[in-house]
């Protein structure tokens, strides 16, 4: 938890400088993120990687691998349900040391754009949690894919790689040629994190980008739920 | 029951050569019909690969059958999975289904959850396994911490909490040593007859069901190559007792009809005297020997249970043994 709290705080001191440098570069200002609101989006940025758990650990995939997984099907629950339980639980505690730390670090020590209306705050909450929601479903789907895959770590590395591009963590959506944005904000990718942290600066509608978020999750939860039902029906479950 | 018929599973295993790939269909099971009656104790065995553990996830819901028929408490496993799972445990004697980190009495805590089991019913039922198997030291201890022995009575104070009307256990008693193995063996004989728990349990060790289970089913390649009790398939495949007198002086054997072989050891004090359990009793047989020789000592041999099932895995399906 210190870990991680703290590695999160020194990568952000970091994205904070480079960041900060090319605003500089570029007389203080690129596509709607001046010097406070680029401090804002980094350290959000920082807090959100570890409450929305964009690189999971493929627990499940490992149980898929070895067979394990038979004593998670033939419990009288939901599969996908009880593990996105156990996720939003894993949130609340992941609010307090890996989301509040870095926000708040930011806010204290580094020039910070605060929402300009007090609704901000709730609905950030809610876009944090659909947020949550959404990464849980691509972690879920790929632990799953190893119902096929058997070994799906190329798989879960290249979300590891590719995930920070196109969820907006590495820079801002808003930073990308506008062919490219439109294309992302086409896929569920940005509302795992650029969308809450435009819901805090207030870039865009939040209404907008929260009933988005929502529309994601339930086709990415969807996803998975179809795709659990058909890994039972077709594919071998391994080991004796 | 448990109610299956012509049961059969296939899967797609693929065979690469170079870069084309090739699907090859096996049969896991193969035909398979059974029925299990309420209160029942059955063995099912089979050497590996056999189709046990397939036929166990059909069972449990987990697997959807290639084609047959099967209910488990009159339901179709694989569609109501879920209602199922409140009716039955499962122990898988190579998996774990408490959590690794977390006390023993946490896991149970959050299965009492899972099952929706009344708190006053959880504590009767937790009460009894934790006296009966002696878990009480044990419930503060993360089940990491556990040895194979004392995880294993968790994973059946586990899979009772619901109280299940079916415990399906596969291999049980695998890597246990022989003082866990008889106190599982008793405690799971003890809820079967009082509880009335059906039990179906798969293993290698043949004293398992010996000591647990009247009813055997043998299957192998995915086919029932025997079921019944166990005497009778004992009777069945091993047609054969033996005998064994020790004469009060070294001397030839008695020579009596009835008996098909003779072997003789200890230069004529003792003789084991093979005969057909068809067609000779035992009791003739000793009314004859003693009429001809003085003996000292005698005893009935029957053939273990391990030559019983070697002699049954070599049956083939459909084929007619009787000799």
């Amino acid at each position: 938890m210190l870990a991680g709290m703290t590695t999160n705080v020194v990568f952000g001191l970091l994205r904070v400088a480079v960041l900060v440098a090319a605003l500089k570069a570029a007389n203080g200002e690129i596509a709607d993120y001046d010097i406070a609101a680029a401090n804002t989006y980094v350290w959000i940025g920082q807090g959100l990687l570890g409450f929305v758990l964009l690189w999971g650990t493929n627990e499940l995939a490992e149980r898929v691998r070895s067979g394990d997984v038979v004593v998670d099907l033939y419990r009288p629950w939901n599969l996908q349900g009880a593990l996105l339980a156990e996720d939003v639980g894993r949130g609340g505690y992941a609010f307090l040391t890996r989301l509040a730390p870095p926000m708040a670090f930011g806010m204290l020590l580094f020039p910070f754009q605060f929402p300009a209306t007090a609704a901000q705050w709730p609905l950030f909450l809610v876009s944090g949690l659909l947020a949550l929601v959404i990464s849980f479903g691509f972690r879920f789907l790929i632990d799953i894919s190893s119902f096929w895959l058997i070994d799906n770590r190329g798989l879960y590395g290249f979300w590891n790689i590719s995930s920070g591009l196109l969820c907006g963590l590495t820079v801002p959506i808003a930073f990308f040629p506008g062919w490219a944005r439109e294309v992302l904000w086409l896929t569920p990718f940005p509302a795992v994190l650029q969308a809450p942290i435009d819901v805090f600066l207030g870039h865009g509608d939040p209404v907008e980008l929260l009933l988005l978020q929502a529309f994601w999750a339930v086709v990415v939860l969807a996803i998975g739920h179809f795709t659990l039902q058909r890994a039972v029906r077709k594919v071998v479950l391994q080991g004796g | 029951m448990i109610e299956v018929r012509e049961l059969r599973r296939e899967f797609k295993v693929a065979t690469s050569k170079g870069l084309r790939r090739n699907y090859k269909t096996v049969t896991a099971v193969d035909g398979v019909t059974f029925g299990v009656q309420a209160g029942e104790a059955v063995g099912y065995v089979g050497p590996n690969g056999a189709g046990k553990s397939t036929t166990i996830k059909m069972l449990t819901g987990i697997l959807v059958p290639t084609s047959g028929d099967i209910k488990v408490n009159g339901v179709d496993p694989s569609k109501q999975r879920r209602d199922l799972a409140k009716r039955i445990g499962v122990v898988f004697g190579q998996r774990s289904q408490l959590w690794w980190d977390l006390p023993l009495k946490d896991s149970f805590d959050l299965l009492r959850s899972i099952y929706r089991v009344s708190a006053e019913d959880y504590r009767r039922r937790l009460d009894e396994c934790v006296e009966l198997l002696g878990l009480q030291e044990l419930l503060i201890t993360p089940v990491r911490q556990l040895s194979l022995g004392q995880r294993m009575r968790g994973e059946i104070t586990a899979a009772l909490l619901h109280a299940p009307e079916l415990l399906v256990l596969d291999e049980p008693t695998i890597g246990l040593d022989l003082e866990s193995k008889e106190r599982l063996r008793e405690f799971l004989a003890d809820i079967n007859t009082r509880r009335g728990t059906t039990l179906l349990l798969t293993t290698h060790d043949l004293d398992d069901i010996e000591r647990l289970c009247p009813r055997l089913m043998v299957i192998d390649h995915g086919r029932v190559l025997a079921d019944g009790p166990l005497e009778e398939l004992r009777a069945e495949v091993t047609p054969d007792r033996e005998l064994v007198i020790d004469l009060r002086e070294p001397g030839p054997a008695p020579d009596v009809p009835g008996v098909t072989a003779v072997r003789s050891e200890a230069s004529g004090l003792r003789h084991h005297l093979t005969f057909r359990r068809a067609e000779t009793t035992a009791a003739q047989l000793i009314t004859r020997v003693v009429q001809q020789v003085e003996v000292h000592d005698l005893a009935v041999v029957e053939p273990e249970i391990d030559d019983v099932i070697r002699k049954l895995y070599q049956r083939q399906p459909g084929l007619n043994i009787d000799r």
